[in-house]
C-alpha cells in the first residue's frame, strides 16, 4: 500500500490522526498533515482506508 | 438478499455510500442519480479557494473518471428525481424514466432559501459549483457587496470578498456572526474579526427586502427602513432540507428525512447527508447536520446499515470555517445557552481552545487557530465529561500536558 498527500486539500482536521496515528501526524503550528509513514504494513491498511474515506477534505490519496 | 441499490443525490453522501458498498464487498447492482450535470464534487472549498480563485474548478472533483468508472455503478448525471413509490420501489427521474430498488439511500442534500427578490439581476445564491463559479466571475467587477446572512457561508463569502479588496456589508438577524453554531461569545470574537478586516457589520436586524433599480439590485433594505446601497447581493440565509421531491411517499419529512438512530427512514430506505434528520444517541436528540464529515460519517454507516449492521450512527459531529488566517474547528454541538470556557491560549494571540457544556455535560470543544489541541480535547465530548470540568481533576489537564 502506498499513501500519497495532497497538501493543498488539507485542512488539518487530524481525522488521520485518530483514525490512523501510526502512519499520520499533524503539525503543530496549522494542523496539516505528517505522512509519517508513506507505505504502511498490511495490518495498518484497514485504519488507513478508513483515514481516506472519512477524510473531510479528500487529501489522503491510496495505491494498493 | 440486497441487489439492487439506488442512491438519490451524487454528492459528498451519496459518493461515500456507493464506495462503502463496494468496500464491503457489495456487488449487485447501484445506481447513483445526481441533479447536476458536473461528477461529483466537494462543497466546502466552493466558498473559499473557487470562491478566491486559488484553485482551478476541476480540483473540487470527488474522483477522477477512473475511480468513478471502477466503481461499477450507473451514474445518473443531470438528472433530478422527481418523486418516490415506495408502493412499487421505485425512484422516478425527470424525463419520466423509473428506476427500481430494494434498497434505498435518500442524499438529496439541501437548497438554499431565497428571500422576495432573489431572481432579481445581482443577487446570488451558493450553493453549487456553477453558482461560485458565477459569483467569483461578479465579483472580479469590484461590486459593492452586501452579505444578507451571516452564518457559515456568509461570514466565509465576506472574508474572501474583503480580502479581493472589496467594499462588503455583512448583515444578519442574530446580534453576532455564527450565533447559531457558537454562540454569543465566540460569534463575538468572529464578529471582532470581520471589523479588524474591514467588513461593515449590520447585524441585530432582518433584511426586509431587495431594493431594484432599473432592473437589477441596488441596495438591501433592512427592518428599521434603513438602506444599503449594493451592486451584488449574497442570500446567505440558510437552507432548506431537499425533499420536496419526497411529497406524497408516506415518508415523515419534518426539517428533513425523519430517520431513527440507523439513519433508516422506512424499511430498506435510508438518509444520509444534509437531508438527514436522525435521532443521535451520543446527544439524545435529533439532528440535522450541514457539515462535510457528517455526510461521510452518516455515508459509511448507512451502507453498513444497507448491508445487515443493525447498527445506530452517533457521530461526534465536526466541522470548520476558515476566514481570513483564521481556521475555527469543532468537535460536538455548542448550544447558543451553553456555557463557554477557554482552556488554553487567549483570543488576544489569535490562538486558544475552549470548551462548552450544559445541563452538567460537555457538548463541545472548539480550537482557534489551534488544530492540535481540538482534536486532543475530542475525547472529552466522546466521553460526555462533566460540565464544569475541574481543571486539576479532570482529564483536562492530562490531556492539554501531552
Amino acid at each position: 500500500m502506498k499513501v500519497t498527500i495532497d497538501i493543498d486539500k488539507c485542512i488539518g482536521a487530524g481525522q488521520c490522526v485518530l483514525s490512523a496515528p501510526d502512519v499520520f501526524d499533524q503539525r503543530d503550528e496549522d494542523g496539516l498533515v505528517v505522512l509519517i509513514n508513506p507505505t504502511p504494513s498490511a495490518g495498518q491498511a484497514a485504519d488507513v482506508k478508513h483515514a481516506a474515506a472519512l477524510c473531510p477534505a479528500q487529501a489522503i490519496i491510496v495505491e494498493d | 438478499m440486497l441487489s439492487r441499490v439506488v442512491i438519490v443525490g451524487a454528492s459528498a453522501a451519496g459518493l461515500t455510500v456507493a464506495e462503502a458498498l463496494r468496500r464491503r464487498g457489495y456487488d449487485g447492482k447501484l445506481t447513483l442519480i445526481g441533479d447536476e450535470p458536473h461528477p461529483p464534487y466537494d462543497r466546502p472549498p466552493l466558498s473559499k479557494q473557487i470562491l478566491a480563485g486559488t484553485w482551478e474548478p476541476d480540483k473540487v472533483r470527488l474522483r477522477s473518471d477512473a475511480a468513478l468508472d471502477g466503481l461499477g455503478a450507473d451514474l445518473l448525471l443531470g438528472h433530478a428525481a422527481v418523486g418516490l413509490d415506495a408502493a412499487r420501489r421505485q425512484v422516478l427521474v425527470a424525463g419520466g424514466a423509473a428506476v427500481g430498488y430494494d434498497g434505498l439511500v435518500i442524499a438529496t442534500g439541501v437548497s438554499p432559501r431565497r428571500l422576495p427578490g432573489t431572481d432579481l439581476a445581482g443577487v446570488h445564491l451558493l450553493r453549487t459549483l456553477d453558482d461560485a463559479l458565477t459569483l467569483r466571475a461578479a465579483l472580479l467587477d469590484r461590486p459593492k457587496l452586501v452579505v444578507a446572512g451571516a452564518g457559515f457561508l456568509g461570514a466565509e463569502v465576506a472574508a474572501v470578498a474583503r480580502e479581493m479588496g472589496l467594499d462588503v456589508t455583512l448583515t444578519g438577524l442574530l446580534p453576532v456572526p455564527m450565533h447559531n453554531l457558537f454562540g454569543p461569545r465566540l460569534g463575538g470574537l468572529i464578529a471582532e474579526m470581520h471589523r479588524d478586516h474591514g467588513v461593515s457589520l449590520r447585524l441585530g436586524i432582518g433584511v426586509s427586502r431587495l431594493i431594484e433599480a432599473a432592473g437589477r439590485v441596488a441596495g438591501v433594505e433592512l427592518a428599521d427602513g434603513s438602506v444599503i446601497d449594493a451592486d451584488l447581493v449574497l442570500v446567505a440565509v440558510g437552507s432548506n432540507p431537499a425533499t420536496g421531491w419526497l411529497a406524497g411517499s408516506d415518508l415523515c419529512l419534518s426539517d428533513g428525512v425523519v430517520c431513527d438512530s440507523r439513519c433508516q427512514a422506512a424499511p430498506g430506505i435510508y438518509a444520509a447527508g444534509d437531508v438527514a434528520s436522525s435521532y443521535n444517541p451520543q446527544f439524545g436528540a435529533r439532528m440535522r447536520l450541514e457539515h462535510r464529515m457528517n455526510a461521510t460519517e452518516q455515508g459509511i454507516a448507512v451502507a453498513g446499515n444497507l448491508l445487515g449492521d443493525d447498527l445506530p450512527v452517533a457521530p461526534v459531529p465536526y466541522f470548520w470555517t476558515d476566514q481570513y488566517d483564521t481556521k475555527i474547528q469543532a468537535y460536538g454541538i455548542f448550544p447558543p445557552d451553553g456555557e463557554f470556557q477557554i482552556v488554553s491560549g487567549d483570543p488576544v494571540d489569535r490562538r486558544f481552545a475552549a470548551t462548552y457544556g450544559r445541563d452538567g455535560v460537555m457538548t463541545g470543544v472548539l480550537g482557534w487557530n489551534a488544530p492540535r489541541e481540538v482534536r486532543t480535547l475530542r475525547q472529552l465530548v466522546v466521553d460526555r465529561a462533566p460540565w464544569p470540568a475541574s481543571s486539576t481533576s479532570s482529564p483536562l489537564s492530562a490531556l492539554m500536558a501531552r
